[in-house]
Parts: C-alpha cells; structure tokens; sequence
C-alpha cells in the first residue's frame, strides 16, 4: 500500500464568528489549505469533512457549495470530539485503499458557551447534581482525581498544565489567546469542578482546519515533496471494557490501545517522537495522558510537569500551539488543526514556538463516549 | 399522580413491603456488573447469562469532584463521587454529609449507601421520588 503525505494543511485564527454560518468557516480553511500546496478543488477526488453540531445537515457538500461543486463523493462525519480526526483518518484510508490520490479533509466547529454534558436526559427528574455531576468539566475531574488518588497528584501540578498551555499560546497567533496566565491566576481562577478551574478547561471557539493529503507517486507527480509531511501512523480505537465504564467514561485504556498501535505501526517508539499535541480538554486529562502515549512511567507524569519536560524547549514539549486550553477547542476542527499545528514543526514553519529540529510528533484525541484518534506524522 | 414515591433510576428498588436497595446485574459467564437490564454482557459478549443481584449498602470513595459550577436551578456546591462498592461494582453519586473542601474528603475513605428524597425535586405530574446518596460510613 502506497504511503500518505500531508501536501497541504491550515487553519483559521480560532475565535467567535456567530454571523457566519459552519460552511462558510469550514469553507475558508479548505481554501487555505488548497492554497497551502498550489492546488485547487478541482485536484481533489473527495471530501471528508467533520462536523459535531450539525451532524445532519450536509456540511461537507454545504462547504463545496461554497468553493466548488464539482460532484466529487463526500462523507460527512461525526465523533464527537474525534471528529476531525475521523475525517482526516478517513481520508488516509481512502489513499491506503487506492480509491483516490488526492482527497480534502476539513474539520469545522461554530460552539455555543457554557457548560458541555450533563443534559441528563431520560424520564422523570433531572439527574445533575442529584445523582453527581456529568458535566464535562466534573467527568474529567473526576479522572483526574482517579490520578491523584493513585500517584498523589496535586491541584497545582494540575493547574501548571494550564499555565505552560497558555504560555505556548502567546507565541500562536492563530491561538484563540495570547496570555501569559501565571500559576496563581490559574488556581484563583473561578472553580468550575475541583480541581479544574475556569482557566484549565478548554476555551469554547470556533474554528476550522483542513488538510489535502496526496499518496506517494502522486506527490513525486505534483513535485510537492519538499513541503510534505508523512503519515507514518493512524490509528482509532473505542474504549475497551473498563470495570468502571458505567460511571467514569474512560479516556485512558483507549488511548493506551490506539497509542501502543500507533507506535507498532510507525515502527517508532516514544523516544523518537519529537513533539505532541495531546487532547488537554480539561487540565486534569493532559496529565492522564503523558502516561497514557508512553511520555513518561506510570506515576511520573506530576513530575513530568515539575520539571518542565513537558514545555518548549523540554525534552518533550507538548502542546506548543496552545492547546485546547488557550488555543481553543472547536469540536470538530481540532482533530486536523492539531495536524496542523505537527506538520508546520516539522516544516520547521512554526516561528517562535519552533520545536527546534523536529521531525517526528504526534497527534491524539479523545471523543468521550469513546473515540481515539492518533497520528504519527515525519517529515518527508 | 402515584401516592408513594419513584425511583430515580430504575436500578433503584423500591419493594412492596422492606427497605430499597440497589440492583445490580451480573454476568455469570464473566462476573462483569451492569446497572440496569441487559441481555448480553459488554465485557465478555455472552447472551442471556445476565441474573440479578442485590448490591452491597457500604462501599469506598474511588474519585470525586467538587462541583461548583453547574445548570441554572441545580445547587452548588456538591460532590459528584464514584464510589466502589464492596462487590467492586462502581457507582456515582452525590456525596453528602461532608464539607465540599478537599482537606476532608479522603480518597478510599469507607462510605454507605443511604436513600432518601431526591432534593425535593418532582416531575411534571408533581410524583415525588426516591434517590440514594452516599455518606460517611459512621465509625
């Protein structure tokens, strides 16, 4: 099977755009994409396009109605906060399978405000704050303090994730913020759910990301080798039986599996991976997963974010772009805008948060409920 | 309008003439244990192997949450609690009877499952119901 290049890949400057409608924010990030490797719509044999807040409602095409209807095939998809990734996954197994050379993946989120999860559901009374909270900010609460409760993890280690996230954003213009937000700010930060504080759950934006993968002979074709990128893993994973499933949705033993297929099918090993842009939704989860992807031993991820191994310029600095915490997190678009964020390192194109030499990273992400995506990308 | 009061949940039995308990449902293929009815079992794909079991009262705090921040109409702050019961089943709740601060909530600590009203809230009928709640095991 041929391999997959990333040709061209971009996102827009994530923000609040109540007045534009999803394709019209989808559609901006598919140009810029296009126009990232000198293509146009009409190069491309599909469109995978992800979206969580209108499922239903056509998105894919709605995006071609905008910049193209050239009647190529599209696959709208959603799952939940993997749905970018899902769409860009499906367009790398359409490559694999050797049904298309050239394909667009676009991930685009309009968000509301407030709280996410917890509706309740079901007859009779509302459940939230009857039966506990499943409010997203409790549920990865919650998850954090399984940690804490297994490795002694604290509130201020916790919170330093936020901190260094939004560190790295000021040097992201296309981060929704550029605020240095010291460790005290953080922790005196108005508490949504112990230990998560406003400014350690993730900022409700919208946005777009889009990515034009091409196979191998067709990039060598096109003479856009210098500008690509790999696509040395892709993995997806549900969440596997947990004796706690019914209660704690669980974040980890999925993307333990998806991490430890990923690494299989690089050929890699967490030593080698020179950057990450890991699913921090909620402060509490980031922690979670410097063990899950095999950062770090089981227990040493508090020490991880002590230590700074974590930050740019650490031995594995992960999320430079922001993160979901200061960056923003638009559901769907933030799969690919993570593809984004590696692939401009690897690039060496990322400015003053350039992930010095790199030419490895990898991306993950979790929808609840489960999905995990992770990618490993190299430079070509 | 029923006279007496519903289930929050319908793994929450209210019998005829005793005290309400919890139910579980467990795989005799496997010993996996679910909340509410099912035929096959999500941990080991077996059918119709699933019987009824009557869930322990005492269990210990696993993970918590000290909510702050949550809907219109909901009071806060409370602690949302995962809790192990003694058969190692897991379940979530409102833990009570303890101060919402994190220097008087320890993880593992012995807690009991207590029923009573669901914080007085009622249906659109105007049915009161029956809720369970966690709180320190007394010593």
């Amino acid at each position: 099977m041929t391999d997959v290049y990333v040709v061209g890949v971009d996102m827009i400057k994530f923000g609040r755009f109540p007045d534009r409608s999803v394709p019209n924010i989808g559609a901006e990030a598919a140009l810029m994409a296009l126009d990232d490797c000198g293509l146009t719509i009409h190069d491309m044999q599909a469109l995978y396009s992800g979206n969580l807040g209108q499922a239903s409602a056509m998105v894919g095409q709605r995006i071609l109605q905008e910049i193209g209807q050239t009647g190529i095939p599209v696959v709208n998809v959603a799952n939940a906060c993997a749905t970018g990734a899902t769409a860009f996954r499906e367009g790398w197994a359409s490559i694999k399978a050797g049904l298309y050379d050239t394909v667009l993946c676009v991930g685009v989120e309009q968000m509301g405000k407030g709280l996410l999860g917890g509706g309740g559901g079901g007859t009779g009374i509302p459940k939230e704050g009857l039966l506990g909270s499943g409010t997203m900010p409790a549920v990865f609460a919650e998850a954090g303090m399984e940690h804490a409760n297994k490795f002694g993890t604290t509130f201020e280690q916790f919170a330093k994730v936020s901190v260094k996230n939004h560190h790295h954003s000021t040097l992201n213009p296309k981060a929704m913020y550029q605020i240095e937000t010291p460790l005290d700010v953080v922790m005196n930060a108005e508490m949504i759910s112990y230990p998560n504080t406003k400014l350690m759950c993730s900022v409700n934006v919208d946005g777009s990301a889009a990515a034009v993968l091409c196979s191998e002979a067709k990039v060598k074709e096109l003479g856009l080798m210098d500008r690509a990128v790999k696509v040395r893993a892709s993995v997806m994973s549900s969440d596997p039986w947990q004796e706690r499933d019914l209660v704690m949705p669980d974040v980890n033993s999925c993307t333990r599996k998806a991490a430890k297929e990923a690494y299989e099918m690089a050929g890699l090993g967490p030593n080698d991976i020179d950057l990450v842009e890991l699913h921090d939704c909620f402060a509490t989860a980031e922690i979670l997963h410097y063990e899950n992807l095999g950062l770090c031993g089981d227990g040493e991820a508090g020490r991880m974010i002590d230590d700074g191994e974590v930050a740019l310029g650490g031995r594995i600095p992960v999320n430079v772009s922001g993160g979901l915490l200061s960056k923003g997190h638009p559901l769907g678009a933030t799969g690919i805008a993570n593809i984004y964020e590696v692939t401009t390192h690897l690039r060496g194109e990322a400015g003053a948060r350039q992930v010095e030499g790199a030419r490895i990273g990898m991306t993950h992400v979790i929808g609840l409920g489960s999905a995990c995506g992770i990618h490993i990308l190299e430079k070509a | 309008m029923s006279d007496k009061p519903l289930p929050v949940v319908d793994f929450l039995k209210i019998p005829e003439d005793g005290d309400p308990y919890l139910e579980g449902h467990r795989c005799g293929e496997c010993g996996a244990t679910f909340l509410g009815e099912r035929t096959v079992c999500s941990k080991c794909g077996a059918r119709d192997q699933i019987k009824t079991v009557t869930l322990p009262t005492k269990g210990s705090l696993y993970a918590y949450s000290i909510v702050h921040r949550s809907f219109p109409g909901i009071d806060v702050p409370y602690i949302s609690a995962v809790v192990d019961l003694e058969d190692g089943t897991a379940i979530k709740g409102n833990l009570i009877n303890v101060e919402p601060d994190p220097d008087k909530i320890e993880f593992g600590m012995a807690v009991d499952v207590v029923f009573d009203d669901a914080l007085g809230r009622k249906d659109k009928e105007g049915n009161s119901y029956l809720s369970y709640f966690f709180q320190p095991s007394a010593a």
